[in-house]
């Protein structure tokens, strides 16, 4: 019982979330000076000061701050999001079409860093003064330093450029003909340096992370009478460390997806990843409010998706997580 | 036989001769040409939606009544002739026969009337059409467009950047031209190229028009405009092979490594229509300094031209000495260009009253850019200044909005800008200088607030000017006048550059550049 209302609390939560974070940003959005008459002027190079009023009033950009609020909040309660002022479709659609490639590449990137990461953090606390142990030191201060366009820019001169291994854009090659398990190779062979770019950072994060909780883990009492009992190595150090030493990398894990959707948005313009961070980007740079109010509607459900899952999570690993409630 | 046709005659004849000395190879049919685009377009109508993105497809899916290649000289293309009346009033239209829309329906003359309403009631640019007073539609291959004046800017304007032909009996159905469904999805014109599909921020994929009225043609089978937004991952995209084609690309740095490499080839033929031109504007309406010419002329004698040309342009752009784009027969290269002087420029200054104060300055002033590419020149105009002295603080604006309400609001001092000509100076250089056009919140109206009665006099007269010669003096006399008068300094040509692999033959090099159809391009096997 206890963890259904968990949920129901934390649905409530997010309800209130979704609201606030739709008003906050409606507001900000208004503050700006300009407006989507603005940038559809540039992009026709040049516009008449009656097309442009035109453009204001179909859209309801003429009516008053409040009106224009209390009208979209009233929309999306009835789950409608609107019509994209910039390309003339419904934003719903606009963001169904393009939530999937992004959800593809932010879970197989954090899946993989988190893997790859935790393998890296547990070799190297096993092994302080290895190789590895500098290795991942050296890897993890460089991934979190590096800019991600920067790291997306340099894999693809190096991979794409003098060595063409991967293709230097976008998310399929729209030559190819086959089957979808050709056309699912063609969307890999298309993710690679795109997943490298943005795992790149987070694996950093969670190697470290987990090699000093690993050494924390490590140093105490019972693994030293896990040992003392005569279990093997690999199991005192799966079973009994990595159990312990898990909930911060879970935790982290929950509180990076946010970043790791922010991360998207340069990877995503870098390698023309036609998913959501560059929708976002158009639409901000457009002033196309609806869309943008829509992406972050999104954003923030998926955060607050991945928060419960990471709640859940947590609670399977660590009993005194369950106990507290 | 009229002058137009006469010089049609002659044109045609030397793109003959000229064609027989280059056919080393014949074009080929087949293949997939892969090119790239740096924004996503709106949609694909261009007739409601101007600009380059959606001109470039919007070329290969709709036919215009006119075409160009490389020199300013109409050609036939929907329409098999065109002809003024005497005294310029009226302009006919024969279209071919044959021609029909992707969906099989023949084109009349009623989708050009069609067509040339829609645009003068949707396009934002107004002079190109307002003064054509209806289309008269005689038989369905004749349409004569009845003028209040003469107007010779139609010619450049009945081009497919400006001028497609849409099928009435899609965009005629009540719908509102601007958000017509059809614009993005199943988008039926009768250009050389049929649109397959239509992805925001992937793809406008498009295939051969095998019905096409101009026979043999198009060459290619498939052209596939990628949407890349950023201007590396499109170097190296046709630096690796995976892109054929790269158009209206500005980044020095990228194009000086493309020049090296042997595969490619680099230039800056095909943006002479477009007329794109970097310029200083300043606010000649404010109550400051700028105010007085002898101030603005100060400021263009203390820039370095050739510091902007060489060092921050690296020898890829042209020096522009006035507002119509060099490449333009109408360009007038005899005017004052401003060479360095900074004695002149202190004179100047002194002379207009702005005696140095105590702390070595004259007077302050702001530099509001907006386009990220004029970052360098900004600054730039900062150091140069401060040697004459004027003291300018630099205010980065690269949210387009955010500046263009500043700028169109008249709440600036200087702005370094980027503004496209669109062909006929009445279509895209008229409206920064004429006095009507001071139109608060409209970006790229006359925004310097400038206003000289003889420049709108002169403007006037050349806009109905039918004889090529007449019409060239009275914008040699205008572009005389606002070099004395520098409500803006222009400084060059926008570096837009043309980059293609040389399997490509026939790269889209016209005055249109990408706006032109893709049917005389082809690959070398």
């Amino acid at each position: 019982m206890p963890i259904l209302m968990t949920i129901l609390q934390r649905l409530l939560y997010a309800a209130l979330l979704l609201i606030a974070v739709l008003v906050l940003n409606f507001s900000m959005m208004n503050l700006a000076p300009g407006d989507v008459a603005d940038t559809i002027a540039a992009s026709m190079g040049g516009a008449d000061a009656e097309l442009m009023a035109q453009i204001r009033a179909e859209y309801g950009l003429d009516q008053p701050f409040f009106v224009q609020l209390g009208s979209y909040i009233g929309r999306v309660l009835t789950f409608d999001l609107g019509y994209s002022y910039f390309y003339n479709q419904p934003v719903t659609k606009l963001i169904f079409e393009r939530l999937p490639a992004t959800l593809l590449l932010v879970i197989v990137a954090q899946v993989l860093a988190i893997v790859i990461g935790v393998l890296l953090g547990v070799y190297s606390a096993r092994n302080p003064n290895g190789f590895a142990n500098y290795f991942v030191t050296l890897f993890a201060l460089f991934g979190y330093a590096a800019p991600v366009f920067w790291t997306g820019i340099l894999l693809l001169i190096a991979f794409s450029l003098k060595i063409p291994l991967f293709p230097v854009a976008g998310m399929m090659d729209v030559t190819v003909e086959g089957g979808w398990f050709i056309r699912a190779l063609d969307i890999a062979h298309h993710m690679v340096l795109p997943v490298i770019t943005l795992g790149s950072i987070f694996l950093a994060l969670y190697s470290r992370l987990c090699r000093a909780a690993m050494l924390e883990v490590l140093g105490s009492d019972y693994i030293r009478t896990a040992k003392a009992k005569g279990l093997s190595p690999r199991s005192v150090t799966l079973k009994h460390a990595l159990k312990n030493a898990l909930p911060p990398v879970i935790t982290l894990a929950g509180l990076q997806f946010s970043a790791v959707i922010s991360g998207a948005v340069l990877v995503e313009t870098v390698f023309s990843w036609p998913g959501l961070g560059q929708l976002a980007l158009t639409s901000i740079l457009a002033r196309d409010t609806p869309t943008i109010l829509g992406i972050l509607f999104f954003s923030a459900l998926v955060v607050i998706v991945g928060n419960l899952l990471t709640d859940l999570a947590l609670r399977a690993v660590d009993p005194r997580v369950r106990g507290r409630e | 036989m009229t002058e137009h046709f006469k010089s049609f005659l002659v044109a045609t004849a030397l793109s003959t001769v000229v064609a027989i000395g280059a056919s080393a190879q014949e074009p080929v049919r087949g293949g997939t040409l892969v090119t790239a685009m740096g924004t996503t377009p709106r949609h694909l109508n261009p007739a409601v939606q101007s600009g380059i993105v959606t001109g470039a497809p919007g070329a290969q899916l709709f036919a215009a009544p006119l075409r160009y290649d490389e020199d300013w000289t109409p050609q036939p293309y929907l329409a098999e002739s065109w002809e003024w009346s005497e005294d310029g009033m009226t302009m006919t239209l024969k279209l071919v026969e044959d021609a029909r829309f992707h969906d099989g329906v023949p084109i009349t003359s009623e989708d050009v009337a069609f067509s040339v309403e829609t645009i003068k009631e949707n396009h934002p640019f107004k002079t190109m059409f307002s003064p054509v007073t209806s289309v008269d539609t005689p038989d369905p291959h004749t349409a004569v467009l009845n003028l209040s004046q003469p107007h010779p800017a139609l010619l450049l304007a009945m081009s497919s950047q400006l001028m497609p032909i849409i099928p009435k009996h899609i965009y005629g159905d009540g719908q509102d031209p601007k958000s017509h469904p059809r614009n993005s999805v199943d988008v039926v014109g009768s250009g050389p190229f049929k649109l397959v599909e239509f992805a925001p921020d992937q793809h406008v994929i498009l295939e051969r028009n095998d019905d096409f009225f101009m026979d043999g043609r198009p060459y290619l089978d498939r052209i596939v405009f990628r949407i890349i937004k950023d201007a590396s991952s499109r170097a190296i995209g046709i630096e690796n092979g995976e892109l054929d084609l790269l158009t209206f690309e500005n980044t020095v740095r990228n194009i000086a490594r493309m020049q090296k490499n042997g595969d490619l080839t680099v230039t800056d033929e095909g943006y002479a229509a477009i007329g794109a031109l970097n310029w200083l504007a300043f606010n000649t309406g404010s109550d400051g300094p700028l105010a007085d010419k002898r101030v603005r002329q100060a400021i263009a004698y203390a820039i370095d031209k050739n510091f902007i040309l060489k060092a921050i342009m690296q020898d890829l752009s042209q020096d522009a000495k006035t507002g119509i784009h060099p490449g333009s027969p109408l360009y007038e290269s005899e005017v004052n260009g401003y060479d360095l002087d900074l004695d002149k420029a202190n004179a100047l200054l002194d002379e207009a009253g702005y005696e140095t104060g105590a702390n070595g300055t004259r007077f302050s002033l702001t530099i509001d850019y907006g386009n990220p590419t004029t970052k360098p020149q900004a600054e730039f105009t900062k150091a140069a200044l401060s040697k004459v002295g004027i003291d300018v603080t630099v205010n980065s604006y690269v949210d387009f909005p955010t500046w263009a309400q500043k700028i169109s609001n008249h709440n600036f001092d200087m702005t370094w800008d980027t503004v496209f000509n669109w062909g006929d100076p009445v279509i895209g250089v008229h409206r920064t200088y004429a006095s009507d056009n001071i139109k608060p919140g409209v970006i790229w109206s006359n925004t310097q607030q400038y206003s000289n009665p003889r420049i709108d006099e002169l403007m006037a007269q050349a806009g109905v000017e039918i004889d090529a010669d007449k019409r060239r003096a009275l914008y040699v006399e205008f572009q005389e006048i606002l070099a004395e008068d520098l409500p803006v300094y222009w400084t060059n040509t926008v570096p837009y550059h043309t980059i293609y692999s040389n399997k490509v033959g026939n790269p889209p090099l016209g005055i249109w550049g990408s706006s032109t159809p893709y049917d005389r391009v082809y690959l070398k096997p």
